[in-house]
């Protein structure tokens, strides 16, 4: 897995005569099963030991604010039709819960399309607990370390964290990182002010219809790489001016029309302003 | 409208000879030009805004050949790899193509690089919009009519090779966006049946992207288009001087006539600031609006796509039709014929191509005119071809918006797929009902100019009368205004001569002939043509026996009336009873 990744966003000059013209959807495909295969191997045991009391704390809120959907034990709820008010949650892991909640999608305000963001309903001890709580149902990915998504890259692994942004998320992210559609009313959102953390998070759990990005596929280093990329691109300068949303040639082209009625508009006051003295007859 | 009535007030005066003129006439002695530019010199132009649509398309050119030559010093047409060690850290010590890393460093490394290429991009995007913007006035008053279809076709010709010039240049840097263009293209070039896979390697020198695509684009955008463009321009230039330019009709403008300022000095003086203006209004938008930020992009790379990928907007049509097309394929013998793409990709532009061009023509065959016009018609005065503007104008927009459905769906949180189907529908549903609405519009406008001319203009004054009846005051139109709007002419539906030939058999000729017949029965039947002689006489006698009406009313004021237009209203004030 991670050697086509490497292959894919790798050296440059290989690549533009190369095989790797096949649609991104082949990619995300690949990337996905590599992602269910990275979340159910061993390798992201949590190691972290909560103790039972957190858990215990955890699991109360858990039955007020999550059972509903999520079932008393996280077992996960069935509608009549065979769908989920909520999935099962065991093997989820702690860094899901802290995203989830952390970001405020978790607790879902109403079934639909994607479980939207909102200011988040629980303070850090609370999340915490909760994701303590989900941790101990099954082993998941845990919630990274500080120095896992921060802390100082050299400019060529900044370099390397653009390519991995480019090839991994532009397709649904977009190149601004401004946000994009997806089928059927879903969408990825923009991921400008988004935290690093949950940056890490979302990756390595793959919310909703975003993919898993294993650590087998992008490396924590490579996360760390596109992290440090996406938060130098937000305090870069709009060199060309405004950037008028940064969403492509569509609102360029909106603003062209704009400049055209812009001279449409001198075009009617130079031809209303002929010679003064004909002017001055009418007048 | 503004328009001057003669030609010119003050005759012309000789300058007093000065140092310029001397080498003037030197220059003149052996070139000629002052001999074959006086003439054109004293040529008159009618002066209305809408003429100088066009002007906004020739300045935005002029624009582009200085921005362009200034790119031309820096910009480096090659595929070769190199690794990138300018100023943007983004990028730094990333391999990509030259092309894209001369592009970065014009960008960033530059004086005033950033600026141009930006000034190059937004005057192009300006280009074509105003090419489209004049070609809808030269449609909408029916000036391609003869003898100006040449004109026309050449027009024609210019937008198409404007888009080509621009695509050309949007492929250029080698960006991300660039890249996804040109393989588009070649998914289009590709789906030519039996020949496209042939065709594709013969455009990219082998498998897409190959290594030279970039250099022959460059060549085709900076010496065989803008060649091409220059020239026709030209000719469009000649023509426009040796047919004259149309006017509206009006007092004192005739099909043989043309009133308006003389190229010297007034017009070139407007001419010349226009440039100004828009040369003005591209460095504006060029220094204080991003357009394609190819550093944000990333260099071209198969593997990689973006959310927002989209062609500059005068491709969007064709986006659209590829984004809205259903996946029909057909599989024979172990080829596969693409409908999904070769539809939308390639039998649509070229049917949209010659509707465009063969436009006069189509016209002047159902309406069976074939005289010479130098007056200009009112939009509403053919209000068959205005709607049907109208509905090309909803095709384009809707088309657009379909190749932008996602980023529709992003803005306004709608769901894309419906888009698409809603695209799939409306694009055969709305134009028709958005022709119907402009067309009835239109004639609904003739009604008010006949009703201006047979009954005059409201003049809001409502009159009361012995009975306690209420009437508006009408009062005739000035005669210059009802000499404009009977200057039109009166439509003619063409009638099919004879529809058997002389054995008495339908010949294959009557067969067109009663064709042409019901569509110019169609086109034209619900028409009103303007008042006649008899009609406008007695318009005016209804006037006057509702003046005759009025006057016994005159001596009995009632307070207010002093103020109704018609009298004296010095030292009037309302009277108290
Ligand atoms: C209104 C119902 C609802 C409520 C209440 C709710 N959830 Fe969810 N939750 C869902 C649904 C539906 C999904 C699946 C979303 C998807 O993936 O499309 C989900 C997904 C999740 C996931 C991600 C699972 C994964 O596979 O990564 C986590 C973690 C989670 N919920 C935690 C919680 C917690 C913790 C709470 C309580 C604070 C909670 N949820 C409350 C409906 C609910
Ligand atoms: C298949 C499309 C897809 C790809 C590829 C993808 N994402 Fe996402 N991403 C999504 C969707 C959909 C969501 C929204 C999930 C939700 O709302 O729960 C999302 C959400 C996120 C969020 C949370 C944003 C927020 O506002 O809280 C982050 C961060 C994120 N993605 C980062 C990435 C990164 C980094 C990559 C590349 C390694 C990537 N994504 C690749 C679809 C994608
Ligand atoms: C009708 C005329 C023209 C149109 C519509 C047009 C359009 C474009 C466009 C859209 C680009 C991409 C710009 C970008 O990077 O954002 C481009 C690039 C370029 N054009 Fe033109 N152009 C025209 C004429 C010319 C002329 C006359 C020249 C030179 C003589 C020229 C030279 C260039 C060069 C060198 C580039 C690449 C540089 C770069 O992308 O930074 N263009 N053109």
């Amino acid at each position: 897995m991670r050697l086509l990744t490497r292959r894919i966003s790798g050296g440059l000059s290989a690549k533009r005569r190369s095989r790797f013209a096949a649609p991104v959807v082949l990619l995300l495909g690949l990337l996905i099963t590599g992602g269910a295969y990275a979340a159910l191997a061993p390798a992201n045991a949590n190691t972290k030991t909560d103790d039972a009391t957190t858990i215990a704390k955890g699991r109360a809120l858990f039955l007020v604010g999550c059972a509903s959907c999520h079932g008393k034990n996280a077992e996960g709820i069935l509608t009549v039709r065979g769908k989920n008010y909520g999935p099962a949650l065991a093997g989820v892991g702690a860094a899901a819960v802290d995203f989830q909640v952390g970001t405020g999608r978790m607790p879902m305000a109403q079934p639909g399309v994607q479980a939207l963001q909102k200011p988040p309903a629980y303070n850090a001890d609370e999340i915490e607990a909760l994701a303590a709580y989900v941790a101990s149902l099954g082993t998941g990915p845990s919630i990274p370390s500080a120095d896992q998504y921060s802390g100082k890259v050299s400019n060529q692994e900044l370099v390397e964290g653009g390519e991995f942004f480019r090839t991994n998320c532009t397709a649904c992210h977009n190149f601004a990182a401004a946000g994009g559609a997806l089928p059927g009313g879903k969408f990825a959102p923009s991921l400008v002010g988004v935290s690093a953390k949950h940056i890490y998070e979302a990756m390595l759990t793959g919310p909703q219809q975003m993919p898993v990005f294993s650590n087998g596929v992008l490396t924590p280093q490579d996360k760390k790489e596109i992290i440090s990329y996406l938060k130098s691109s937000e305090t870069e300068p709009n060199y060309g001016g405004f950037a008028l949303g940064s969403i492509g040639p569509v609102s360029e082209g909106m603003f062209a029309w704009l400049g055209v009625g812009v001279l449409v508009g001198f075009a009617v006051w130079i031809a209303a302003h002929t010679s003064r003295s004909k002017k001055k007859k009418e007048a | 409208m503004s328009n001057a009535k003669t030609n010119g007030t003050k005759p012309a005066t000789a300058e007093k000879s000065s140092k310029a003129a001397g080498a003037a006439t030197w220059a003149d002695d052996r070139l000629g030009i002052a001999t074959m530019a006086k003439k054109q010199i004293r040529k008159v132009f009618p002066d209305h805004w809408s003429f100088m649509l066009g002007e906004i398309a020739l300045w935005s050119f002029v624009t582009l050949l200085i921005t362009g030559v200034f790119l031309t010093f820096w910009f480096k047409p090659s595929m070769t790899d190199v690794v990138y060690n300018g100023s943007y850290s983004q990028l730094r010590g990333l391999p990509m193509s030259e092309a894209y890393a001369s592009t970065l460093n014009i960008s960033f490394d530059v004086r005033g690089g950033l600026l141009l290429r930006q000034m190059h991009h937004w005057a192009a995007m300006l280009f074509i919009a105003a090419m489209l913007v004049h070609m809808m006035r030269v449609f909408l008053t029916g000036a391609f009519r003869k003898p100006r279809e040449l004109n026309w076709l050449i027009g024609g010709v210019l937008l198409l090779l404007g888009i080509v010039e621009g695509f050309a240049g949007y492929s250029l840097p080698d960006d991300l966006l660039s890249g996804t263009g040109l393989r588009i293209a070649d998914g289009l070039v590709k789906a030519t049946p039996v020949l496209g896979s042939y065709m594709s390697f013969f455009m990219f020198g082998g498998e897409f992207p190959g290594d030279s695509i970039v250099s022959r684009l460059y060549t085709v955008h900076i010496l065989l288009v803008p060649g091409l463009l220059l020239a026709l321009i030209g000719a469009h230039m000649l023509l426009l001087v040796y047919h004259k330019h149309t006017q509206w009709p009006g007092p004192g403008r005739t099909e043989q006539n043309v009133v308006g300022y003389p190229m010297m000095p007034v017009y070139a003086a407007k001419a010349g600031g226009f440039f100004f203006i828009v040369f003005g209004t591209v460095a504006l938008m060029g220094g204080l609006m991003t357009i394609n930020p190819v550093w944000r992009f990333g260099p071209y790379n198969p593997a990689e796509v973006t959310a927002g990928s989209q062609p500059d907007w005068y491709m969007g049509i064709a986006e659209g039709l590829l984004r809205i097309m259903p996946g029909w394929e057909t599989h024979l013998w172990g080829f596969t014929l693409s409908w999904n793409i070769f539809i939308p990709g390639q039998i649509a532009p070229i049917a949209l191509l010659s509707l465009v061009l063969g436009y006069p023509f189509i016209e002047q065959w159902i309406t069976g005119d074939k005289r010479e016009h130098h007056l200009l018609q009112r939009p509403r005065d053919a209000p068959t071809r205005t709607a049907f503007l109208a509905a090309m104008i909803t095709v384009y927009g809707l088309l657009w918006a379909a190749g932008g459905n996602d980023i529709l769906a992003h803005v306004f949180h709608l769901n894309l797929n419906k888009i698409t189907y809603f695209m799939r529908g409306g694009i055969f549903i709305i134009p028709p009902l958005v022709f119907l609405l402009a067309k009835r519009w239109a004639i609904s406008l003739q009604r008010s100019d006949n009703d201006r001319l047979l009954h005059g203009y409201e003049t809001g004054v409502i009159m009361r009368d012995a009975q306690g009846g209420y009437t508006e005051r009408h009062l005739p139109i000035s005669e210059a205004e009802a000499y404009t709007l009977t200057a039109r002419e009166r439509d003619h539906i063409y009638v099919a001569s004879s529809t058997v030939d002389a054995n008495g058999v339908a010949a294959p000729a009557a067969r067109m002939d009663t064709l042409r017949a019901k569509l110019s029965h169609l086109w034209f039947k619900d028409y009103l043509q303007k008042p006649t002689v008899e009609e406008l006489e007695e318009g005016h006698h209804h006037a006057e026996i509702e003046h005759e009406h009025d006057v016994p009313l005159e001596g009995h004021a009632a307070d207010g009336h002093q103020f109704d237009g018609r009298h004296d209203i010095a030292g009037e004030e309302l009277r108290q009873h």
